[in-house]
């Protein structure tokens, strides 16, 4: 994990020293001073070697073992890279990485420096920056058991769609029958149509209209309900609305049986010519009435507002949504590291130009996007190049956050390389291709910001 | 002072590595309990032994007490590592680094025939055959076997087909216990229509999908069928599939049926779908294998009362019976690996565990009578008495990469069934797509 840190593209302390300029005793070149060339090669030996077996020689033998199968006797040259450009998991991979390289190291460097800039302003600069800084402390694998719960998708559990729910209800708050639906068959008089509840046949005064309601979970019954009765004969057009269910079973479907309750407070229309006519409220038992209505046929509607499921946030770890999700987690772990090198780049401004700025009149914006902005460039590049090659390798948050079931819509390179060595398959031949390529895609970010270092040390 | 130094720094290497896997716990022979035993003979004093097994929770918890057991008479420091779901993740690796636990219990047979392949395993010695020969019945011996090689122990049996239901849901609704398939699915409507959604789906896990489909699939298809796609030597796109597959769309497909509907199921892995019907209350049916009591014993429901099971359905002219099973297999040369093992086939070491919950033993030694409860007193019963009708868990007898890796094969396949039961012809298409990249 702290490898992440020490990386070859580690650039804190460069930073630093680059913007500030060298200290003048480091002639580019020198003439012969040191040591001769025998002496040299004994100094450079042990981290020769030590590079030659940590990191050349794996390089070439995954290139090598990339040419066979997973059995590793096989050759099959170039097949296993022609599996990763036509399997279709594996263009999804490629695609989630694309998406992470576009949007994450934009989002994080924009975040940091906003922060950055913010930072330099306020009281409180060094608490705040600590507070973001933070997430820096925890690994990865633990900021992704964390996220894990926050995408959960149980508004009592997960944070995110806590939130959700909260500003929800709080300008529109689900009330009524919550997923109820009506009892349907042949010998029901009515019928879902689109959330609503519909009566089949336009219905006349003076025959009740029983409109049966199945699937009201214990929780949502109003402890008011009392148990359902016909309407009473009339000359208006009324009916009832009930829960057409019987504890312990035994009711019949379709009638009112003793023990069955009235859903009372359901909004009750009647329609005429796709006109709202009338309106009525049920009654503790369920019955309802409408009164004055000009006599004739109408069609009772339980409107969709009486059904209106509560709502319970997002599907944060579903298919559509798992990689923006993750890519929250890695911007949460992120900024704060990202402010960090830019508040030290800001730091290293002269002053003098932010000033003769404003004493020409130039806005805080201006000053901004004019100044701070292209004086601090060549750190932005820095923490962007070091995003590129942070997500082309993410693994770990997308091992623990995606839930098995959306693990391929959310797999990336690292993670399908260690899959397919390692999980199940075993097919290390396809697992070194991909390493290899991997390497292809981080290889020109990783000469980027080393010709960067080269450039600023010189 | 130097020497100190090191080992400090020894042990502090230890537990950064012992951090990276998913902490192992030390059962060590404790002195109070070593004396009790002290007719053992401790053979194997300071001999140090590491099992890796997927177990987690409760089901650690009661494994562990076995190795407890195996401690105290042999005097053998066992060490438990938890491989999590993917075995093969875990193994893997370290079978690759020279560095394998002595002792690994696999989930699939299928593994034992992979690893084989690898010379990852090392065989039975003539003590432990010996010891499964008295206590198992050839069928079982033959599913520890590669090429007719004796390399593993069943030690533990899943009884998978199965449906545990909420006997309150089930009063409140009025229903009586299923006995075929529509009165299943009758059943199902008539407690949707009671407010509570019938089924409780462990959508995350992958292998509960492949258990229910297994067992529709034997039902409706027959066991002869069930044998050639568990080959692969019929098409996944066959009608007998598409039979199969219709028949789960009719409890899958009404959201009415489905708790939390069919993503908010994808996100419920095992044993949290448990939880939801016994400890929540919040569903009537969780579709799976005799452990399930283990987890519902934790939810407060008491087996046999609250919480009850039927045994699956008939959805076609078979009764399906699945089982499931775990393979111990030795991965290093030492007497302490093959100790444990012929410790673990043992009537001695069986009756240890018969006697926690959440445990049925293939060993035919193993009396029945150790059970806890009744009901799992019947389900050894039939483990016992199955006779050639029985088929084994059909995933784990395939390539591991087509029916026992997450997010892979038919795990795969069958969630995204389960999050659009609609598609039965293109689930096929992709089921026999990835079939045949496992079986190539």
């Amino acid at each position: 994990m702290t490898e992440r840190l020490n990386g070859p593209q580690d650039p804190p302390a460069t930073i630093a020293g680059g913007s500030v300029p060298g200290p003048a005793d480091t002639p580019r070149k020198q003439r012969r001073l040191g040591p001769s060339p025998t002496v040299a090669i004994v100094f450079l030996l042990p981290a020769a070697v030590l590079l030659g077996i940590w990191v050349v020689y794996p390089i070439v033998y995954s290139i090598f073992r990339s040419l066979f199968d997973a059995t590793g006797s096989g050759f099959v040259g170039l097949g296993n890279y022609l599996t990763i450009f036509t399997d279709g998991s594996m263009l999804t991979t490629i695609r989630n990485n694309l998406i992470w390289v576009v949007v994450a190291p934009i989002v994080v460097t924009t975040l940091g420096l906003i922060f950055a800039v913010l930072t330099e302003r306020i009281k409180w600069a060094t608490a705040f920056k600590l507070i973001v800084f933070m997430p820096m402390a925890v690994s990865l694998m633990a900021a992704g058991v964390i996220f894990r719960l926050v995408y959960d998708e149980d508004p009592d559990k997960g944070v995110a769609n806590a939130i959700l729910t909260t500003v929800h209800d709080t300008f529109s708050s689900s009330q009524g029958y919550p997923e109820a639906r009506p009892r349907e068959g042949d010998q029901s008089q009515v019928a879902a149509q689109s959330g609503a509840v519909v009566t089949k046949q336009p219905v006349q005064a003076g025959q009740p209209v029983l409109v049966p309601i199945v699937g009201i979970k214990p929780e949502i019954m109003p402890g008011s309900a009392a148990p359902a009765k016909a309407a009473p004969p009339g000359n208006d057009l009324s009916g009832t609305v009930w829960f057409d269910f019987t504890a312990g079973g035994g009711g019949k479907n379709g009638a009112i049986d003793g023990s069955e309750k009235g859903l009372p407070g359901m909004t009750v229309e009647a329609v005429k010519d796709g006109q709202v006519a009338g309106t009525a409220t049920t009654a503790e038992d369920g019955t309802f009435r409408f009164d004055g209505l000009p006599a004739g046929a109408y069609v009772v509607r339980l409107p969709q507002s009486n059904f209106q499921a509560a709502y319970h946030g997002l599907t944060w770890l579903g298919p559509t949504l798992i990689t923006p999700a993750i890519i929250g987690a890695f911007v949460w772990v992120w900024a704060g590291f990202a402010m960090v090198l830019i508040a030290a780049g800001l730091a290293a401004i002269p002053r003098d130009a932010l000033e003769a700025a404003r004493i020409d009149g130039a806005t805080e914006w201006q000053v901004f996007r004019r100044i701070t902005v292209p004086l601090l460039s060549p750190v932005l590049l820095v923490v962007f190049v070091t995003m590129i090659i942070n997500t082309l390798k993410v693994f770990d948050l997308v091992f623990i956050i995606a839930p098995p079931s959306v693990q391929p819509q959310s797999n990336v390179i690292a993670l399908e390389m260690w899959r397919v060595s390692f999980g199940g398959g075993n097919n290390q031949g396809l697992g070194s291709a991909l390493a290899i390529f991997l390497l292809i895609l981080v290889l020109p970010f990783m000469i980027m910001n080393i010709r960067r270092f080269r450039r600023d040390e010189s | 002072m130097r020497t100190a130094r090191a080992a400090a720094i020894l042990a502090g290497l230890a537990v950064a590595v012992a951090a990276c896997g998913n902490a192992p716990t030390t059962t060590q022979p404790t002195a109070s309990s070593s004396a009790s035993a002290g007719a053992g003979d401790k053979t194997l004093q300071g001999v140090k032994l590491e099992v890796a097994a997927k177990w987690t929770g409760q089901e650690q918890k009661n494994f562990e007490s076995v190795l407890k057991a195996f401690s105290d008479k042999t005097g053998a420091q066992v060490t438990y590592a938890s491989t999590g779901e993917d075995t093969g993740a875990y193994l893997g690796p370290r079978i690759q680094g020279g560095n394998p636990p002595d002792v690994a219990i696999l989930p699939q047979p299928g593994l034992v025939q992979q690893y084989s392949k690898q010379n990852a395993l090392k065989p039975l010695t003539d003590a432990v055959v010996q010891e499964i020969d008295t206590n198992y019945t050839p069928y079982w011996k033959e599913l520890g076997s590669a090429d007719g090689k004796p390399y593993g122990v069943l030690i533990k049996a899943a009884h998978k087909s199965l449906i545990w239901y909420r006997e309150q849901a089930f009063q409140d609704a009025g229903v009586q216990p299923p006995t075929n398939w529509d009165e299943l699915v009758k059943a199902s409507q008539t407690i949707a229509d009671s407010g509570t959604p019938p089924f409780s789906f462990c959508g995350a896990s992958g292998w509960t999908l492949t258990d229910l489909f297994e067992n529709v699939y034997l039902s409706t298809a027959g066991p002869e069928n069930y044998d050639k796609l568990a080959k692969h030597e019929i098409p996944w796109t066959d009608a007998s599939v598409t039979t199969a597959l219709e028949k789960i769309a009719q409890i899958v497909g009404k959201k009415e049926f489905v708790l939390d509907g069919n993503s908010g199921a994808l996100q419920t892995d095992f044993p949290t779908c448990v939880t939801k019907v016994y400890g929540q209350k919040k569903a009537a049916m969780v579709i799976e294998a005799d452990f399930v009591a283990t987890q519902a014993v934790q939810d407060g429901a008491k087996v046999g009362e609250d919480a009850k099971y039927i045994p699956f359905p008939k959805a076609g002219d078979t009764a399906p019976v699945v089982l499931g099973g775990d393979v111990a297999v030795a991965m290093k040369d030492s007497p302490g690996a093959m100790a444990l093992l012929q410790f673990l086939a043992s009537k001695e070491g069986g009756e240890i565990w018969a006697k926690l919950p959440g445990y049925l033993s293939p060993n035919k030694n193993v009396s029945p009578d150790n059970y806890p409860d009744p009901l799992t007193k019947a389900l050894g019963q039939t483990i016992i008495s199955a006779g050639d009708a029985v088929r084994y868990d059909m995933s784990d007898l395939a390539p591991s990469a087509f029916g026992g890796t997450d997010g892979k094969g038919e795990w795969k396949v069958l969630q995204d069934f389960l999050r659009d039961p609609a598609d039965i012809k293109g689930a096929q298409t992709k089921l026999e797509d990835e079939a045949k990249k496992a079986w190539k």
